[in-house]
């Protein structure tokens, strides 16, 4: 039998190399997955992660790569940041439903006045929403020792129920005669979450994920915030002895991740979807959980994760349209990345030993 | 709003229906954490126990082949979480994330053809004698055979860990798995096995909804039930008979909830719809608010990985 040995310190190499063996690994399962539904394997891996690249009709699919990595980005970062010190917010796909309604609301309260001021304060507002929605979770955790799992993903259930009421209730446009979803705020240039760049996908959300990649990394790397965070998750009791206070980073992972999660939805709102709809959300919130680990929690990963994870979706979509391959193949198959990743993290974390001969 | 529009007989009659997905899938959760494991994947078990369950009885015309077929996928699904947690010793909160968003992926890849195809009748079972009592007999006595499978199991597994060698040791590997090793026990195979009942309860708990409760394949129809059936083993404080009390509460007030919806009550569908959700959360924080009793029955080892250094 081959022993597993504890390394000392995860090992540098597998840590990194681990998720491109991940992303392979998924290729051939995935591939045997679409041999299974009866399409070539190879022309199908090429269409997900060759063609919106390089293909043909890239120029169209480049841009789509921008408008789905920016949300994923933005919320992996601060997801990460909670997963690092062991705090578990996975109902980060509630936070950004919230952030979207609370940023929605916003703009649509100040229809059809114009200013300059509207979009940001969407932008508070959108951050604002997540961040108390998380806080739901935070408090209770802190409070009553409430297990922040479960109560962030139940809370996911509530933010749907709460979309669709505000689809059909409060935010319904009056204009629409009767249908659901709110007024387009593409159509309302104060509140539109406009490209920067035409033409490249890069709008305002996408702005914001960058920034947040770089505040990320340096907090966590030369701040002492992201010191405790670090040591909370590496040793629980050696952070309580150097004067981690445990109450004020579950509150401010949570705070973080739910604030991000917010303006990703408010973002999202604002831009790419344009209203508030009954199926509004498409579970961003919860890919970005794939995307934390596949960027091995660290920042700079997580940007590289959040395109390679977009570019599944775009591809995707192309796999969808051109060879009638289902949508759901794609959930299983990023649920299948993820699988192979933690699968392979005993590499970073373990040396493999045979036995040696005599003992026994 | 007319309450009395309401037929209370038929209200309680229709909470063991309502309770049984989750009471299933509660009890096998219980089973895999007392035994020390966590495992968040119930919601993806679930959802694939679901639509296999569905398929395998409409292609074959037979209900019970269904559930066979859910619960072994269900185990099945349960393992590749044990093997990842057990043998490469991977953190079982992230696995048990990706086993749910595998499970809601394949589970609508594997539905493809089902959406829409109403499903088989299930027949209720009218015990004799019993079922003639007035208000209990409907109330109590006369449901499809799966409500009494579902009380059995939890009689079982009652009775498994509190009377037997099997359950000792199950418990052991749960609350010390260091000392259970040093006697000897392999506590990653007890592990495993616990984890694969817990699988195919997860499963029959899905198949229950999309054969008897709904009964029709639609993406994503858990709808959550299997993060509720976690909530229900900390309500239950890890105790079988109190999954059983819970999962009843709870089927209570979602068939409660759902006859308000339909008696006009004066507030949006949504709202009422939500409460379920909110419902668990506050018991979660009833439950653990309690501090000391509550949480010290949660087994001392649930979520570690154990890994024999020598």
């Amino acid at each position: 039998m081959i022993r597993l040995e504890k390394r000392p310190t995860p090992s540098r190499f597998w840590t990194w190399s681990t998720p491109v063996l991940a992303v392979l690994l998924t290729m051939i399962a995935g591939g045997l997955m679409f041999a299974a539904l009866g399409k070539n394997p190879f022309i199908a891996i090429k269409t997900i992660f060759y063609d919106p690249i390089l293909g043909e009709f890239a120029f169209y699919y480049r841009g789509q790569l921008l408008v789905k990595a920016g949300p994923l980005i933005l919320i992996a970062v601060g997801l990460a940041m909670g997963f690092r010190a062991g705090i578990w917010n996975i109902g980060a796909e509630g936070q950004y439903i919230i952030g979207a309604i609370c940023g929605a609301a916003v703009g649509l309260a100040f229809y059809p006045a114009e200013s300059w001021i509207i979009f940001p304060l969407m932008i508070v507002a959108g951050a604002l929403g997540g961040l108390l929605w998380a806080m739901i979770p935070a408090i209770l955790k802190v409070r009553f020792k409430t297990n922040e799992i479960l109560v962030s993903l139940l809370l996911v259930y509530v933010a749907e129920q709460l979309l669709a009421a505000m689809a059909l209730g409060p935010l319904r446009n009056p204009e629409a005669s009767g249908f659901p979803g709110s007024r387009n705020l593409q159509q309302y240039p104060s509140a539109a979450n406009t490209e920067i760049i035409p033409g490249t996908g890069m709008h305002w959300g996408v702005a914001a994920a960058l920034i947040a990649v770089v505040f990320a990394y340096v907090l966590l790397s030369r701040h002492l915030t992201g010191f405790h965070i670090r040591l909370a998750g590496q040793s629980p009791r050696a952070a309580r002895f150097g004067g981690v206070n445990p109450t004020a980073l579950v509150v401010f992972c949570m705070g973080v991740s739910g604030a991000l999660a917010g303006m990703a939805g408010m973002f999202e709102v604002s831009g790419p979807a344009g209203q508030i709809s009954i199926d509004f959300n498409s579970g961003y919130g919860f890919t970005a959980i794939i995307v934390a680990f596949l960027g091995r929690l660290h920042p700079i990963g997580i940007l590289m994760a959040g395109l390679l994870m977009a570019l599944t979706y775009i591809g995707g979509e192309a796999a969808q349209a051109t060879m009638q391959i289902p949508a759901a193949a794609i959930q299983a198959f990023q649920g299948m990345l993820l699988f192979f990743l933690l699968g392979l993290d005993v590499l970073s974390n373990y040396r493999f030993r045979l036995p040696r001969e005599g003992v026994a | 709003m007319d309450l009395s529009s309401i037929n209370w007989v038929l209200l309680l009659a229709s909470l063991m229906v309502a309770a049984t997905p989750i009471l299933l899938a509660g009890i096998g959760e219980l089973v895999v954490e007392r035994a020390g494991v966590l495992n968040l994947g119930v919601e993806g078990m679930m959802i694939t126990g679901a639509i296999s369950g569905f398929a395998i009885a409409i292609n074959t015309g037979s209900v019970t082949l269904g559930f066979i077929a859910a619960a072994a996928a269900g185990a099945l699904l349960s393992l590749l979480f044990g093997f990842l947690t057990q043998y490469l010793l991977s953190n079982q909160v992230a696995t048990g994330l990706a086993l749910t968003l595998f499970g809601l992926g394949l589970s609508s890849l594997m539905g493809q053809g089902y959406v829409g195809i109403k499903g088989l009748s299930v027949p209720d079972i009218h015990l004799p004698i019993l079922s003639d009592i007035p208000v209990l007999g409907p109330i109590l006595f006369r449901h499809d055979a799966m409500v009494y499978v579902s009380i059995l199991i939890v009689a079982g597994v009652w009775a498994f860990l509190k009377f037997t060698r099997g359950g000792l040791i199950l418990r052991a590997v749960g609350e010390s798995h260091d000392a259970a090793h040093a006697l000897g026990y392999k506590v990653v195979r007890i592990r495993l096995m616990a984890i694969a009942f817990g699988g195919a309860c997860a499963g029959l708990g899905g198949a229950y909804l999309s054969l008897v409760r709904v009964p029709q394949w639609t993406e994503g129809m858990t709808a959550g039930a299997g993060w509720i059936a976690l909530a229900l083993v900390v309500f239950a404080s890890w105790k079988p008979w109190r999954v059983l009390i819970g999962a009843y509460l709870f089927g209570g007030l979602t068939v409660l909830q759902l006859n308000l919806q339909a008696a006009g009550m004066k507030i949006p569908v949504e709202y009422l719809a939500m409460s379920p959700y909110i419902i668990t959360i506050l018991v979660l924080v009833v439950m653990s608010s309690r501090g000391g009793r509550a949480a010290l029955n949660a087994p001392a080892e649930l979520g570690r990985s154990f890994h024999a250094s020598s």
